[in-house]
């Protein structure tokens, strides 16, 4: 594990044409790090992520993505995600390729990409049509008792991305609260980079904690304020407001380049980021 | 008090579907408004289930997504994504699914997906999140969804999420374990399936709402039930707790964040 800056962790571990995942249910979603990725500009990623949200709004708005797999892709509470939808709708900036599955079936795949198992297996995707429309959503039958199961190809990524509280000077990497499939994702990974609000000389022992060890962690970089306008449980809410206001944001190309370009392209890094909207506030 | 909305009396409506100890399963949005309805008027010891893995939660304020801190914050224990769908709604521990939806068929199928084709769609919805598997596992679900001709349609553009299939029993014949949708709450009154056909059916309607209108809202030649009950109209308290609750709601959502330092 190395302690580096963000910047130096998207430098070094982020290539073009990789397939990576920002995870992160709601909950510790690494906004700082996708700034980053939009900042030198890699292009053609395979973005991996049950619920785009905004963080992938932004990537995809910016031209960063190719493909995307994902099972919502919404702006949740509030409606929909218009750079998400304008690339699928109209290919603006350029062509998405979309690989849809479901909350549980994303899941599957995660757990058996951290297991280095082929495929996830689930009984899913039952009288859904989404089967027809991606090939990639497949049956096996039980072996034991014949029964139909759903398949699902196991996701592993090229570079998994996680914003969690706390590290150790090891490297060892603390999350609470909604941890969504954060732990499957991180594991799954051929490199696993985190940014936390915290780096700590030892965490506080807590059995049964989610904890990924430092063996399993390529880099850690300490970027305080990283989830924002996601949340940190501990250290600051989800600010709701900003979600809502993303709609409007987001919902034109030209605002939402104005707003790109002036709030995370001119600033150097998330803490300019950050003092460019209370500037703007 | 004296007045209230149709928006309101579909809340109220669907919150009294739910009793107290069930173990029920939230969608965001109008589901959610329910059931915590449901947990601050008659069923105070209701478990609820968001999908970010919150189990037993109990928010003062309505959450704008799924996964805010406040669900944690209430909850009696928060579990990883992949075991709230494996090991609770995948392994029959959940008593009702409460979903949303931008379409529905007049046997319950879901859409929430695409309207038009799906390689080329006029609106890209946000897609199926866990509404599949809680439509195919929950012992029951109940749908909440805003009748319109383009809502409530003949053909879905796209089947999300399954209720009865084609009905009869082509659902059984699935390896769903679940049994699917009990009531529909549309803004006008409920929807329950026949026991024989599967098929939805106008069984309920509220205060100041038609038989006509119904018919109208629904894009497919609605069925009535042999005895359509009149809802009873929003008691007082009901109206209160869920009028507090949106007002503690809108005002925790346009609060300024501090902006980490």
């Amino acid at each position: 594990m190395a302690l580096a800056s963000l910047r130096e962790l998207i430098e070094r571990h982020v290539r073009d044409g990789d397939r990576v995942a920002l995870e992160g249910f709601t909950h510790l979603i690494p906004f700082a790090a996708g700034h980053e990725i939009i900042r030198q500009q890699r292009r053609n990623l395979h973005l991996v992520r049950m619920t785009p949200d905004i963080v992938y709004d932004q990537l995809i708005g910016m031209d960063c993505a190719r493909k995307l797999t994902f099972s919502w892709g919404g702006n949740p509470g509030v409606g929909s995600l218009h750079r998400l939808r304008d690339a699928i709708e109209h290919g603006w900036p350029g062509p998405l390729e979309i690989d849809e599955h479901t909350h549980a079936g994303m899941a599957a795949a995660y757990c058996a990409g951290a297991a280095r198992l082929p495929f996830g297996v689930l009984r899913g995707y039952i009288g859904t049509d989404l089967p027809s429309v991606n090939p990639r959503i497949r049956s096996v039958q039980c072996p034991f008792t014949g029964e139909q199961l759903a398949a699902v190809p196991a996701i592993n990524p090229d570079v998994t991305i996680l914003h969690a509280q706390q590290a150790d000077r090891a490297g060892n990497v603390s999350l609470t609260g909604i941890i969504g499939a954060q732990r499957e994702a991180g594991l799954a990974a051929k490199k696993l980079l985190v940014t936390v609000e915290e780096i700590v000389d030892a965490l506080p022992p807590a059995m049964n904690a989610i904890v990924l060890p430092h063996w399993v962690v390529t880099a850690v970089a300490h970027c305080p304020g990283g989830a924002y306008p996601a949340y940190a449980h501990g250290y600051y809410a989800r600010d709701n407001a900003f979600y809502q206001a993303w709609d409007g944001i987001s919902r034109e190309r030209e605002s939402f380049r104005t707003w790109m370009d002036r709030h995370v392209l001119g600033s150097r890094d998330h803490r300019g980021f950050l003092d460019s909207l209370r500037a703007a506030a | 008090m004296s007045g209230w909305t149709r928006d309101e009396m579909m809340t109220v409506a669907a919150a009294r579907l739910l009793w107290d100890r069930c173990v029920c399963f939230v969608g965001i949005g109008l589901p959610s408004a329910a059931c915590n309805l449901a947990r601050l008027t008659h069923a105070p010891e209701i478990v609820l289930i968001y999908e970010s893995g919150t189990i037993g939660t109990r928010p003062d304020v309505l959450p704008l997504s799924i996964g805010d801190g406040e669900l944690a914050d209430t909850a009696a224990c928060v579990v990883p994504l992949p075991e709230i769908f494996s090991y609770y709604l995948q392994a029959g521990r959940v008593d009702v699914g409460f979903l949303g939806a931008a379409q529905i068929d007049r046997y319950g199928n879901l859409n929430s997906t695409v309207i038009g084709p799906y390689a080329h769609p006029k609106t890209r919805l946000p897609g199926a999140g866990g509404a599949p598997e809680i439509a195919a596992h929950a012992l029951q679900t109940f749908v909440m969804l805003k009748a319109t001709p383009r809502s409530c349609v003949a053909k879905l553009d796209f089947r999300t999420s399954v209720g009865y299939l084609d009905g009869g029993g082509s659902r059984g014949r699935t390896t769903a374990r679940g049994g699917g949708p009990r009531a529909v709450i549309t803004d006008f009154g409920i929807l329950t399936p026949d026991e024989e056909t599967r098929e939805l059916r106008l069984t309920a309607v509220f205060p100041g709402a038609s038989v006509i209108e119904a018919q109208a809202a629904v894009g497919w030649p609605l069925r009535l039930a042999a005895d359509i009950e009149p809802l009873p109209e929003p008691t007082a308290g009901e109206l209160q707790a869920l009028r507090e609750l949106h007002t503690r709601t809108n005002a925790a959502h346009s609060r300024a964040v501090h902006l980490p330092a």
